[in-house]
């Protein structure tokens, strides 16, 4: 059995790797589809929409993703629907990363200056208008930084799918690990490539927060 | 085709449940002040340390941040063991909550330590202060008050965080729940339970965390 050498190892986890990225990008895309449909309620008008919102991401912040990947997996198959790793990790993540998401992207909306939203609306703007045209834009130019940072989250979130049975780095590294008896190395090749998805990630955030401080 | 729930089938595991819930509050209220200790020591090899446990404790923060949590644990758990480190899934679980809230309130009170005006040290210095009460009564009291709202949000995230002790059966919640619904099969209403305790458990902290805040620092 341990004629897997430490080239074999590293291939196969680099192989999984590429559904860890894959899982990341369509859960961050989703998830932040959801998030400005989340975002967009929570700052409305409407009471019903607002209390809405921030009920659903209480939820979903106040509970373990890995509840709410067990959840997924184990209660949609309640319906007669089957379903596969894939779809609970997908379904879950994108929920969980849409509450967050929410929330960033909110404290982005709400430190827009009350000047601006008055002096839209004295422009004769709607309300849809001022959203569009004026405090989403400079909103956008905020969310950035802690948007890049919250998909180092994202990237980790995607670890625990593995509990489930999708096959991603963490589950491929406990499979190898399985088969080669060697814990402390794949463990420590996971650690490295998931350190190697992520600090770029952290160090490209933490610049353009940097950047952003300049700009004031 | 909707199966009718039945929660009534989780009734005889109660106890289960309890169990699992008072060992994630331990783990929990355990780590967070080692971590929070652990933490604390980061900070202050950053901001007044020697240059090399500053760089030391930079490493061991991005290492962190930047890596899943279920990993370190089976690093720690499954690897370590190799070095002839052998713990028990309670120590290992402690270790790496511990390990994992070090690293992110390293980097959260390090930035309260750095809010702290500078004109603050040299007044502490002025008054004959040796630069551990310096950083003890003048710097560490006022950078706590200043991220102590992040630094809170940050323990129900290791909170939550927790539930993945269960894979190296750390007997905790989590563990309790899928103990039980290998038993009866009843999985959603077990996790739905599970979910709502979770919830519970995050509101109570952040209820009992703001408690501590107001009564450590009475006007902030």
């Amino acid at each position: 059995m341990s004629d897997f050498s430490f080239w074999i190892i590293l291939q196969n986890l680099l192989l999984a790797t590429r559904w860890t990225i894959l899982l990341s990008l369509i859960a961050f895309v989703s998830g932040g589809i959801v998030g400005l449909a989340l975002l967009l309620a929570r700052v409305s008008h409407n009471r019903a929409l607002r209390i809405a919102s921030i009920g659903y991401i209480e939820l979903f912040q106040g509970t373990p993703l890995l509840m709410q990947l067990f959840l997924f997996f184990f209660g949609v198959a309640l319906f007669g629907i089957e379903v596969s790793p894939w779809i609970a990790a997908w379904l879950a993540l994108t929920f969980w990363t849409s509450a967050f998401l929410a929330e960033i992207w909110r404290g982005c909306v709400e430190s827009i200056p009350k000047g601006q939203w008055e002096a839209s609306e004295s422009l004769a703007f709607s309300y849809g208008e001022q959203m569009r045209y004026v405090i989403l834009p400079q909103a956008l130019r905020i969310a950035v930084a802690p948007t890049v940072g919250f998909s180092v989250q994202v990237v980790k979130g995607t670890a625990l799918a593995s509990i489930i049975g999708f096959v991603e780095l963490t589950k491929a590294g406990t499979m190898l690990n399985n088969v080669t008896f060697r814990p402390f190395l794949v463990y420590s090749l996971v650690a490295l490539i998931y350190f190697a998805l992520c600090f770029p990630l952290s160090w490209y955030s933490k610049r353009l927060e940097g950047r952003l401080n300049v700009a004031r | 085709m909707i199966q009718q729930l039945n929660f009534g089938d989780l009734l005889p595991y109660w106890d289960v449940f309890a169990r699992g819930l008072v060992f994630t509050i331990v783990l929990t209220l355990t780590s967070t002040v080692a971590g929070i200790g652990l933490g604390t020591a980061g900070a202050w090899a950053r901001t007044f340390g020697p240059k090399w446990a500053g760089a030391l404790t930079r490493a061991y923060v991005e290492v962190i941040r930047n890596t899943p949590f279920i990993v370190q644990l089976f690093f720690i758990f499954f690897g370590l063991p190799a070095l002839g480190v052998k713990l028990s899934e309670d120590v290992a679980a402690f270790i790496a909550m511990v390990i994992n809230l070090g690293a992110y309130s390293t980097e959260i009170i390090r930035a309260g330590i750095q809010a702290v005006p500078k004109g603050h040290l040299e007044a502490g210095v002025s008054l004959a202060m040796s630069r551990w009460e310096v950083f003890r009564y003048i710097v560490l009291k006022q950078a706590f008050m200043k991220v102590y709202p992040a630094l809170s949000s940050q323990i129900i995230i290791v909170m939550l965080g927790s539930a993945v002790v269960s894979q190296i059966s750390a007997e905790d919640l989590t563990y309790a729940a899928n103990y039980i619904q290998s038993r009866n099969f009843r999985a959603f209403e077990v996790y739905i339970v599970a979910a709502v305790l979770y919830l519970m458990l995050a509101i109570g902290l952040r209820a009992l965390l703001r408690g501590i805040g107001r009564a450590i620092f009475p006007k902030g």
